[in-house]
């Protein structure tokens, strides 16, 4: 057999049926729900008559909605209410196992997953959401779907997929102080933009990949899509491996042998073909931030926001000035000049422990600047927050000034009660710059925890090598 | 599922790259757990002065009267044209939900993000990829003439200019097959039920972790 990539292997040991055009018949292992996506693909069952087809790979849990304060009194907004009451009722009524508002457990669903061990290597993980790319660090292959595909996937474990492209991002050398894998993540966008990895899935590969935590991989490979690309992913290792073992969900005894045995031969084979490369250099890497209203928009701490005068292409030149007029920028201005009104530290790309050890970092003994209104920080899940506590993060957070608060989405997208007002600024550990995106006006600036951090004590951009 | 077979329509322009899926339908109105409703909402933030929450009547609010899609020479528009990258961002479907209920049955573009692009064909809305200066030149001629329409024609894979260019555009054919006959793909797989039980009995073997 010749040389496979591990997408190669991921998509042939899930094929069940193939069509003459090439469309198959792809097998799921696993699918997590949220209350957003999944309302009407419950209501096609109900209305067809269909049950699922296998209860025991469905895990459902709230978290786009959720109140991150004051959980005790319910949900406020009755609108938000009523969709979390729906997952509720349809995961009773069909049997789906969920982990309510209440649950030590619950969180952002792409922080629970791999946290319990729903997520595992070399399975096929979906879910009614784009982030769902974030599992393909543990060398799954994960990726966003919409509501009619939480419909099919319900009613019969499978979904009808083209195959993609494959990619290798390779990042070779070593990270700088201070330079994480969101900046990994935000230069590989830079780079190849948001329709790079358009029709791709992508690995990320080469020795700067594999010195990264599980944490920093799931960053990474959760904003692929970023870079257009439905499916990340990172090849099996002794850090997967580690990371995997005791968890709940995860096989024990023989079986975890069994199972490691196999996950084993889940990297890409020596010499196997990638339709493109995209190569970086870690050593070269630097904070990074963004300064318009799409992820690709990025530059490093040290420069200037981009002059749209430079820009030759018409749709691009357009777009850029678009951007700085809604961003309220001027092109030449050293980033470091940008002043903050908002922070938020969460979100499913940095909202693990190590992100928050990382911004905690930089906040202790040090206090919020009094020109930052709000510095959120919100942990991804209930057992986050609790190991956080354990090591004392949140006193460290709570004495500089950040509120502490409880999991869930937040202001990554402003569908609860977290968002910034029309025309406030944001240091953002989040995914995306979206016009609106953190609230209808709202100014986005999309960074790493630990710059999250220092720009909420300075008050406005700083280069976080400077602190640590 | 509306079957999608040909369609005549007239054509409005959104012209900017990179439309996101968070500007087509803003994340307040995904609130809903019903698929439908979502037309008055479509590029919300765009199209009116002020903003807009769930259960607002909309005839009531300002409307943006530089926003293309409020120009009354676009009023009952079918067919999109827009920029690269259209539909990037979430995987939200209340995005095609929202661009079909409003009215459009076709979206034109050089490039579309993987999962908007997926989801467009659950729900009888055809996206086509034409080439970036075909797409320029529509764009052209739809804002110099008055009523600019399109036909698309789905069976034979082309779409026709008033002044008689035909461009064709390439489909999958199970995709083509399942909108020219307004399927439900569940049905469809559920034929092949016999062959998902026999693939789990397979894994189950050689991995019962997964099970």
């Amino acid at each position: 057999m010749s040389a496979q990539t591990l997408y190669d292997k991921l998509w042939l040991s899930h094929v069940v049926h193939e069509e003459a055009d090439g469309t198959a018949l792809l097998y799921i292992d696993r699918h997590l729900l949220h209350e957003v996506t999944s309302p009407q693909a419950f209501e096609g069952l109900r209305l067809a008559g269909r049950k699922p087809w296998r209860l025991s790979a469905n895990l459902a849990v709230a978290d786009h909605n959720v109140p991150t304060t004051g959980r005790a009194a319910g949900i406020a907004d009755p609108i938000s209410r009523l969709q979390v009451e729906t997952l509720d009722q349809n995961c009773a009524e069909f049997g789906v196992t969920e982990f309510k508002m209440g649950d030590v457990r619950q969180g952002i669903v792409h922080v629970i997953g791999p946290e319990q061990g729903a997520t595992l290597p070399g399975m096929t993980v979906v879910c009614g959401d784009s982030h769902t790319s974030t599992h393909g660090a543990f060398g799954a292959l994960a990726h966003g779907i919409g509501t009619s595909e939480v419909e099919h996937v319900l009613a019969t474990q499978c979904l009808l997929q083209k195959k993609s492209r494959a990619m290798l991002v390779k990042v070779e050398g070593v990270l700088g102080k201070g330079v994480t894998a969101k900046d990994i993540a935000l230069a590989v966008i830079g780079r190849i933009g948001t329709a790079g990895g358009t029709g791709y899935a992508i690995e990320f590969g080469g020795s700067a990949i594999r010195a990264l935590s599980m944490e920093g991989r799931m960053t990474l490979c959760n904003m692929a899509i970023e870079a257009g690309a439905r499916a990340g992913m990172v090849a099996v290792d002794d850090v997967t491996i580690d990371y995997v073992k005791g968890r709940p969900f995860a096989p024990a005894g023989e079986q975890w042998d069994k199972a490691v045995a196999n996950w084993r031969t889940l990297h890409s084979d020596a010499g196997a073909r990638f339709d493109a490369v995209v190569e970086l250099d870690a050593s070269s890497l630097r904070p990074t931030v963004t300064w318009g209203t799409s992820p690709e928009m990025v530059t490093t701490i040290d420069s200037l926001v981009p002059d749209p005068k430079k820009e030759t292409d018409p749709v691009k030149r357009d777009g850029m000035e678009r951007a700085l007029a809604y961003m309220g920028l001027a092109p030449n201005m050293p980033i470091t000049d940008i002043k903050l009104d908002k922070v938020f530290i969460g979100s499913c790309t940095n909202s693990r422990i190590e992100d928050l050890r990382a911004a905690a970092v930089v906040a202790r003994g040090r206090h919020v600047a009094p020109n930052v209104k709000q510095a959120l920080v919100v942990p991804g899940s209930g057992l986050v927050k609790n190991q956080a506590e354990a090591e004392g993060l949140d006193r460290i957070f709570i004495a500089a000034g950040f509120e502490w608060r409880d999991p869930g989405c937040s202001m990554c997208l402003a569908m609860n009660a977290d968002r910034l007002e029309p025309g406030e600024r944001c240091a953002s550990t989040s995914n995306r710059n979206f016009e609106g995106r953190q609230g209808p006006g709202g100014r986005t600036h999309l960074v790493s925890p630990a710059m999250a951090a220092a720009a909420a004590i300075a008050g406005h951009f700083v280069d976080v090598r400077e602190i640590l | 599922m509306d079957k999608f077979t040909r369609l005549d329509g007239l054509v409005a322009p959104m012209d900017r790259a990179n439309v996101d899926t968070d500007a087509i339908i803003p994340k307040q109105f995904l609130k809903s757990i019903k698929r439908s409703g979502f037309g008055p909402n479509l590029f919300d933030e765009w199209r009116y002065l002020d903003h807009g929450e769930p259960g607002m009547d909309n005839s009531k609010r300002p409307l943006n009267p530089n926003f293309a899609l409020n120009q009354p020479r676009y009023r009952g528009a079918q067919i999109l044209l827009a920029r690269e990258n259209f539909g990037c961002g979430s995987s939200r479907e209340h995005a095609p939900w929202a661009l079909e209920d409003y009215g459009f049955r076709a979206i034109i573009a050089p490039s579309f993000a993987d999962i908007f692009f997926n989801n467009c064909f659950k729900n009888g809305l055809l996206p086509i990829v034409l080439p970036a200066d075909k797409v320029d030149a529509l764009f052209r001629e739809a804002a110099a003439q008055e009523g600019y329409r399109l036909t698309v024609d789905l069976e034979t894979q082309t779409v026709s200019t008033p002044s008689g260019q035909i461009f064709g555009f390439e489909v999958d054919s199970f995709r083509k097959f399942c909108l020219l006959n307004g399927l439900d793909d569940i049905g469809l797989t559920l034929q092949n039920a016999d062959k998902i039980k026999a693939y789990e009995d397979r894994r189950r073997q050689s991995e019962p972790w997964l099970f």
